[in-house]
């Protein structure tokens, strides 16, 4: 079973199985069918990161093949950190 | 009309006001029928309505907000689970992703269906309770819905039912009630839930003698800042955030924004206590259904704009408040741009003063309110006739000393 910790971009992540995302004109809609949680994603490029966290290594390198400006990193970490804590995101298992 | 270009960025309530693709989530009404008269009801509910909306219709509701994404929907009405199909469409909505939390009086929650909704995920249940004690709340919603509503609630806990809601509209009967409110939810393990009253349907007859003094609403307020987070309140006490420190929840009018309502006929109006046609932006038999009228009506692209004049935005709370709730304003007969009636700095009530005298505030085009006697019919307007001499009397003038 996947684990959602404490966020470390070193691992591999990926939209828990059990959340929704609903495109919005500024990001998206982020619903969690196991916790019944609502949240949002406030720019469509962190949307665009939490749909790719599956098919990356790791976090880090999902950030990076989204072509999230090394200057708003920061902010995307934290912002994933929050999802993690939330359950939005999970670790998965290195295929 | 003007559009007005959506920014980019910023706070998430800035967003907001512009709209949503969908609702986060809606209000549903499934009937208009009722087996109780309560004085305040919001949508003068009683009797059903011939062309409510069938079981199939409802269905096609159903599959278009899964469509939608809407993750999750208020059932209320009326007493919403009268209708035959009740327990039918509550696992239609849940087999397609569209869970549901439902508004009750309990007269329908025996322990079998306590026990089945104990036993479906994604379903919330709300019992309505409008006094901490039978005496305070049978006055408004009837004799013996205080029994009705703490039976359910019983069955419920009995069950196992976890985190169910206790649901009060505050007055000023109820206002001084709050920690008994806490106290016998948490004593069924139950949440609690406090919305604010408005002056819509019946409500609007009731409104001057019950909505909370404003001695009443600095005490609600903070009691909300003290109990917030284990409290729930739709996000209906906004108009409070201007007393300072803002509520936690969206501070934001959301009508045709992010919420809506779709009555028992399917008519689609921008909130649930705005039950006029002036806020009824088009049906879901329509073609092209919800998904048109939420998309497309002019009355939701209106809304869609930030207020940008009125005597309110002048205001140095405006950011907190924004100007208070609409349908407060509309059924009292109050500029939409200008203060809430309750407005916590009193400018509401300089409003209310200023009124026109000859004006008459608006009233919904609809009313389902029952026409006869009801059982346990609450008092709080007085007895309603007088009852007979004897059984058998037939004049009205029967027992009266006539010299």
């Amino acid at each position: 079973m996947a684990i959602s910790a404490e966020f470390d971009p070193a691992m591999p992540w990926q939209k828990s199985r059990s959340v929704a995302l609903r495109p919005e004109p500024f990001g998206a809609l982020v619903y969690s069918f196991s916790t019944r949680k609502l949240s949002f994603l406030k720019s469509k490029l962190l949307v665009r990161v939490v749909e790719a966290l599956g098919d990356h290594p790791d976090a880090a390198a999902a950030l990076t093949a989204c072509g999230v400006p090394e200057a708003q990193r920061a902010t995307y970490e934290k912002a994933l950190a929050d999802l993690a804590r939330s359950q939005m995101i999970e670790t998965r298992t290195p295929a | 009309m003007t559009t007005v270009e959506r920014p980019v960025g910023g706070r998430l309530i800035d967003q907001f006001e512009y709209g949503l693709d969908a609702p986060i989530c809606l209000t549903w009404e499934l009937t208009y029928a009722c087996n109780l008269a309560c004085v305040h009801c919001l949508s003068s509910s009683g009797r059903r309505d011939p062309r409510e909306l069938s079981t199939a219709e409802a269905e096609a509701v159903i599959d278009e907000l899964q469509r939608m994404q809407v993750f999750y929907v208020n059932v209320g009405g009326g007493e919403p689970t009268v209708r035959p199909d009740f327990w039918h469409l509550l696992d239609y909505a849940v087999g397609h992703d569209v869970g549901v939390k439902f508004s009750t009086n309990g007269i329908k929650l025996d322990k079998a269906r306590a026990r089945q909704l104990a036993g479906t995920d994604y379903v919330d249940v709300q019992i309505s309770l409008d006094g901490a004690t039978a005496e305070v709340n049978d006055a408004v919603r009837g004799t013996g819905s205080f029994a009705t509503a703490t039976r359910a609630l019983e069955n419920l806990a009995e069950a196992g039912m976890k985190d169910m809601k206790v649901s009060v509209v505050v007055t000023r009967e109820n206002a001084g009630q709050l920690d008994e409110f806490k106290a016998l939810t948490d004593r069924y393990g139950a949440q609690l839930r406090l919305t604010r009253f408005r002056p819509s349907g019946r409500g609007a007859d009731v409104w001057d003698r019950l909505h909370p003094t404003q001695q009443q609403q600095r005490e609600l307020y903070a009691w909300l800042l003290a109990n917030g987070d284990q409290v729930l309140t739709g996000d209906s006490f906004f108009h409070l955030s201007a007393l300072g420190e803002a509520l936690p929840g969206l501070n934001l009018c959301g009508a045709g924004r992010v919420v809506c309502l779709i009555d028992p006929v399917g008519d689609v109006y921008a909130c649930p206590f705005a039950i006029h046609e002036n806020f009824l932006a088009g049906n879901v038999r329509d073609d092209g259904g919800f998904q048109r009228v939420w998309r497309e009506s002019e009355l939701f692209a209106d809304l869609r704009s930030p207020q940008t004049g009125g005597a309110c935005t002048k205001c140095a709370h405006f950011d907190a408040c924004r100007g208070g709730c609409m349908a407060a304003k509309f059924f009292t007969g109050l500029p939409l741009d200008g203060p809430d009636p309750e407005c916590v700095q009193g400018y509401g009530e300089t409003a209310l003063a200023a009124r026109d005298v000859e004006s008459v505030p608006p009233r919904s085009h609809l009313d389902h309110s029952h026409r006869g006697p009801v059982r346990g019919q609450p008092t709080l307007l007085g007895i309603p006739s007088m009852p007979p001499a004897k059984a058998c009397a037939e004049s009205p003038l029967a027992g009266v000393p006539l010299t």
